[in-house]
């Protein structure tokens, strides 16, 4: 098992000749060295569980970003979690990107529909509970293909929204200015300012938010009036998009980046935090000399370990 | 009864369609300039076993909306062949 931070202190205690174990003993844990630590970031019993299928990708980037947090993240296989495991056991959960199962069918249809089936209703406890649920790029399609997401109270409408082929026909991907919209509803967002602009980056080929053509007016003005909106595409100046390309990369409608459920617990979103969270994965740092130590991508989840304190 | 069947799903009309665009474009730089509105679809085969031909609509029609089509952006429609089986 590796402790945090992760790196620097398996090699210091490599140096010092001090084992795994040992440092877990209680005859350490008084010891000053033992003490700094945990002052400075308390280990917490929190557990966050990564799901991977086939296909999944970035999943190790998404438990390395949680694990600087100070979170325990479990990357488990659908299949082990539905066999072995229990989702209730875990704070957070989170969906990652990727294009599960091949995008076979739409993308995230097949996870989304296995999801659905075989964990649904645990997982609309753990939803009810008020968990967190992240659901990046691939896990959006999946959330919204599994019917979590946008999550409008209709009867008649077996999905309201998907995402479908980008508006260029190709796969975008780079990096993007996201615009925070949330007014205060969604968990994942809680410590960015309202209106602030992120720079994260994207990779998708199926990213254009639509919604059912029938009643696509009322469904977006509900999702604005429930403040569901998390992240438009904008300009670098923080104007939103308006379609326009480059900015808006895939077409979506409103320039949707990311939506959340009404209560705010489940956020899905195309761009890709977790490539966004150490300043050394940054484009352009080169040109300052130095890397910052965080890219935009910590705020996300720095908000989603916030609120794990609470289950 | 043994049915084989045939799904076809495509992209609902009003929706654009980024793919179908670009093979029409595709198709004019190969010479072929009467072609217009290109929609690009996905078709299923499968066999189907059911007590009923209504049966086995009702069940295709759930197979379409639940999974095979998106009901937001796609439409679907399917062909059941009775197979024949020997007496």
């Amino acid at each position: 098992m590796v402790l945090w931070p992760m790196e620097a202190s398996a090699d210091k205690e490599a140096r010092n000749g001090i084992t795994q174990e040992a440092w877990r003993s209680d005859e350490l844990a008084s010891s000053s060295m033992n003490r700094l630590r945990f002052v400075a970031k308390p280990p917490m019993d929190l557990k966050v569980c990564i799901i991977r299928v086939g296909g999944t990708n970035c999943d190790r980037e998404t438990k390395r970003a949680l694990e600087d947090l100070g979170v325990k993240a479990e990357v488990l296989h659908l299949t082990r979690l539905l066999r072995e495991g229990n989702l209730l056991e875990y704070q957070g959960l989170v969906i990652p990107g990727g294009f599960s199962y091949g995008d076979y069918i739409r993308a995230g249809a097949i996870l989304g529909k296995q999801i659905a089936a075989k964990l649904g209703r645990e997982l609309s406890t753990f939803i009810d509970d008020g968990r967190p649920v992240l659901g990046i790029c691939n896990g959006f399609q999946v959330l919204i293909e599994a019917g979590f997401l946008p999550g409008l109270r209709d009867s008649e409408a077996i999905q309201q929204a998907a995402l479908t082929t980008n508006s260029s026909a190709r796969y975008e991907c780079r990096w993007v200015h996201l615009l925070h919209e949330n007014r205060g509803k969604c968990l994942f967002t809680s410590i960015i300012p309202y209106r602030r602009v992120l720079r994260i980056p994207i990779g998708h080929a199926e990213g254009r938010f639509v919604l059912l053509r029938e009643k696509e007016k009322e469904y977006l003005d509900r999702l604005i009036e429930n403040d569901q909106i998390v992240f438009r595409y904008c300009m670098p100046d923080g104007v939103a998009a308006m379609g326009k390309y480059p900015f808006n990369p895939n077409g979506s409608i409103y320039d949707i980046a990311g939506v959340c459920n009404p209560s705010g617990n489940v956020l899905g979103l195309m761009p890709h935090p977790e490539r966004a969270y150490f300043g050394w994965q940054l484009p352009d740092w080169t040109r300052f000399g130095k890397p910052p130590a965080y890219g935009d991508g910590r705020l996300i989840f720095e908000s989603f370990v916030n609120c794990l304190r609470r289950f | 009864m043994v049915f084989r069947v045939t799904v076809f799903v495509n992209l609902k009309e009003g929706y654009s369609d980024p793919e179908g665009e670009a093979t029409e474009k595709s198709l004019r730089d190969l010479g072929y300039d009467g072609i217009h509105d290109v929609r690009v679809g996905k078709i299923y085969r499968m066999v189907l076993e059911a007590p009923s031909r209504k049966e086995a609509e009702a069940i295709m029609d759930q197979v379409c909306r639940r999974f095979l089509a998106n009901p937001v952006k796609d439409d679907y429609r399917f062909v059941l062949e009775e197979e024949w089986k020997a007496p």
